[in-house]
């Protein structure tokens, strides 16, 4: 993973980390969902974090988050401690973006609204005129039709719904974007399609990403990395060949039963065309 | 961090040069900056830009667009330029959507006919739920065993039982109001005794009956809109009707019969309560014994004004029980919709239950009753 680094990023290890997280512990009463977790994000990477169900992939990214503070351990984002420094926080707000599953648009606003919520909070410099051009911007940038500005989450399908989601996230240009299990309830051409928007932003606009999913077809197409959360901890985490390779028995299965074979050959597939 | 400011300056006649950081956090700045530069310009030159997002990169276009310049004259540094293309890319300059409002004057008119013609359609639902409630009923008349015990007797306790408090604590209170105003305004005419008859006639023909079904349209009229507009909105509803089952039959019925037989006995309670209030007043303020108050109730008070108000409970019970689970079967999908539904069902309940009684009060007052 870091044979490369010596000869091409000088800069020390910390400043090339987005997020950096240090013996991690959250359980809920007796039960532990992480403990001792140890995770490095890097700056212009997507990672994949992936994991059975219950082994606390969204709890990860919400104590990161800050939405659920942890028993335990420490994370530092963009090198900057959550915990110790009060500032730190608010700097994160308006330089990481989330997606959550199901969009969580304010269903009393339209889309347009939704995307100029977080600029009228962190921006209120910007002038009306302005401030509509970005969040148009944004909404064109994540594929939504014009008419999909005006009209209300109720009225959008699920697909639209999660680039409308994404359209806000990325309000505030964000560096570091969250999200969580973004293809999850779409269908194979809207999940593919969602795929390939992601790596274009991806790649224009320089973010890191941090991705939940159980969609393999996502891992093999769009993730830098991948680390597989189990046993309250990463377990491996690396280059998806890295992480295929690793000798555990969930690792094993999710990445040789028969979808992940699946998924694996149309990703080649498609390379080879 | 005096490179990371952001500057646009002409470097040579019609030459603009971009230097800094453009991002967000200057845009209004930038904006104005953009908006100041006066022509010709020819060439942007922002390969000086140290960092760059998309706020920044729709600036740089909406500079090109105010002098009309075509892209290419716009030099960039490499890593800069696929950000540029992909915000070209999505920027393109629609006139915006949707556009003109009518006047204020349609727009007011047009309101109004939505309004009416909702109305007109709430009262056809509200009637044809009616029906298809009624039918339901019959039918399980013929097959009683079908009837959901349990939970027509949980409806009961959730809707009756437990505003027992609530129900006597306020009508105690307006009891007490109400006499109190009595005794203020007869004791000029040397009439207090009358407050005997104001108390009795107005709890045991009126109030008793229209406090506890306002109350209950506030409590649970809501209850219920929430309760089957959740089922609604996590498809509960669809997966009965797969199933088999009738919605009505399940959700509806148990509710309406444990209304029916509950807003009466609290109406009761009620009753009692209001005139416990009055005769309270009646003996701390006016100086009347307890004793006198009974007697002058038994003298004056006949069995008729009761049942006349009693008349009324099961129709209020109806009219509750049908608009809180009608407006539960309307909601759709969202949260904010079962919001909405809840407050529209409290509104419809408490109106039609004012209104019922005012037609009720002038009909058994030219029926003499």
């Amino acid at each position: 993973m870091s044979a490369h680094s010596a000869t091409t990023q000088p800069a020390p290890e910390t400043e090339r980390l987005a997020i950096s997280i240090r013996g991690l512990r959250n359980a809920f009463g007796t039960q532990v969902v992480h403990d001792n977790l140890d995770l490095d994000v890097k700056t212009g990477e997507i990672i994949g974090v992936v994991g059975g169900s219950g082994t606390g992939k969204s709890v990860l990214m919400r104590a990161i988050l800050g939405l659920r503070p942890a028993q335990a351990g420490r994370i530092e984002v963009f090198g900057r401690d959550l915990d110790a420094d009060p500032d730190a926080r608010r700097a994160m707000e308006s330089r990481a973006g989330v997606l959550f599953q199901d969009g969580a648009l304010f269903s009393s606003l339209t889309v347009q609204e939704n995307v100029e919520v977080p600029l009228k909070e962190h921006h209120p410099e910007l002038t009306g005129a302005l401030r509509a051009d970005l969040a148009r911007l944004k909404i064109r940038m994540v594929g939504l039709p014009a008419d999909a500005a005006a009209k209300l989450p109720s009225q959008l399908s699920g697909g639209m719904r999660k680039r409308a989601g994404l359209a806000r996230a990325l309000a505030l240009d964000p560096e570091l974007l969250f999200l969580d299990e973004p293809t999850a309830g779409l269908d194979p051409i809207g999940a593919a399609a969602f795929d390939q928007l992601l790596l274009t932003l991806q790649r224009a606009l320089g973010l890191t990403v941090f991705l939940i999913t159980h969609d393999l077809d996502t891992l093999y197409a769009i993730c830098d990395r991948v680390a597989v959360l189990a046993e309250h901890r990463v377990l491996a985490v690396g280059k998806l060949s890295e992480v295929e390779r690793f000798d555990h028995p969930w690792v094993q299965e999710y990445f040789h039963g028969p979808r992940a074979r699946a998924a694996q050959a149309t990703h080649v597939a498609t390379k080879d065309t | 961090m005096a490179d990371e400011t952001p500057q646009l300056e002409t470097a040579a006649p019609g030459r603009l040069r971009a230097a800094g950081a453009w991002l967000l956090d200057d845009a209004a700045r930038l904006s104005r900056t953009i908006d100041r530069v006066s022509g010709p310009v020819v060439e942007v030159d922002a390969s000086d830009i140290s960092r760059l997002d998309a706020a920044g990169a729709l600036l740089l276009l909406k500079l090109l667009a105010r002098f009309d310049l075509p892209s290419d004259v716009l030099a960039l540094r490499p890593e800069h330029a696929a950000l540029i293309s992909a915000v070209a890319a999505a920027d393109h300059r629609e006139p915006p959507p949707s556009g003109h409002a009518p006047p204020t004057w349609r727009a007011l008119l047009e309101r109004i006919g939505q309004t009416v013609v909702g109305l007109g359609r709430q009262m056809t639902a509200l009637l044809g739920f009616l029906g298809l409630t009624l039918v339901t009923l019959s039918r399980l008349a013929r097959h009683p065993r079908r009837l959901r015990l349990t939970a027509t007797v949980h409806h009961m306790e959730q809707t009756g039982f437990d505003a027992v408090p609530l129900v006597a604590l306020l009508s105690f209170l307006v009891g007490a109001v109400v006499a109190f105003l009595g005794a203020t305004v007869l004791r000029d005419f040397g009439a207090d005794l009358f407050v005997v008859e104001l108390v009795s006639f107005a709890f045991l023909r009126e109030f008793g009956v229209l406090l506890t079904a306002i109350l209950l349209a506030g409590r649970t009229a809501s209850a219920f809109t929430a309760q089957i507009g959740t089922m609604k909105s996590r498809e509960e509803i669809d997966a009965i009707r797969t199933l088999g089952l009738d919605p009505i039959e399940l959700l509806v019925i148990p509710r309406l019969i444990a209304l029916v037989i509950m807003l009466p006995l609290l109406s009761v309670i009620a009753a009692m309560a209001g005139m416990l209030g009055g005769m309270l007043v009646a003996i701390f303020d006016i100086g009347m014994t307890a004793d006198l108050f009974i007697n002058r109730l038994h003298d004056t008070l006949q069995l008729r004004h009761y049942l006349v108000g009693l008349s009324k409970a099961p129709i209020f019970a109806v009219v509750i029980a049908l608009v809180g689970c009608l407006e539960g079967f309307k909601v759709a999908g969202t949260a904010q919709s079962v919001g909405e539904r809840t407050t529209s069902a409290v509104v419809q309940s408490i109106s039609l239950v004012i209104v019922i009684d005012a037609i009720a009060a002038v009909f058994f007052m030219e029926m003499g009753w």
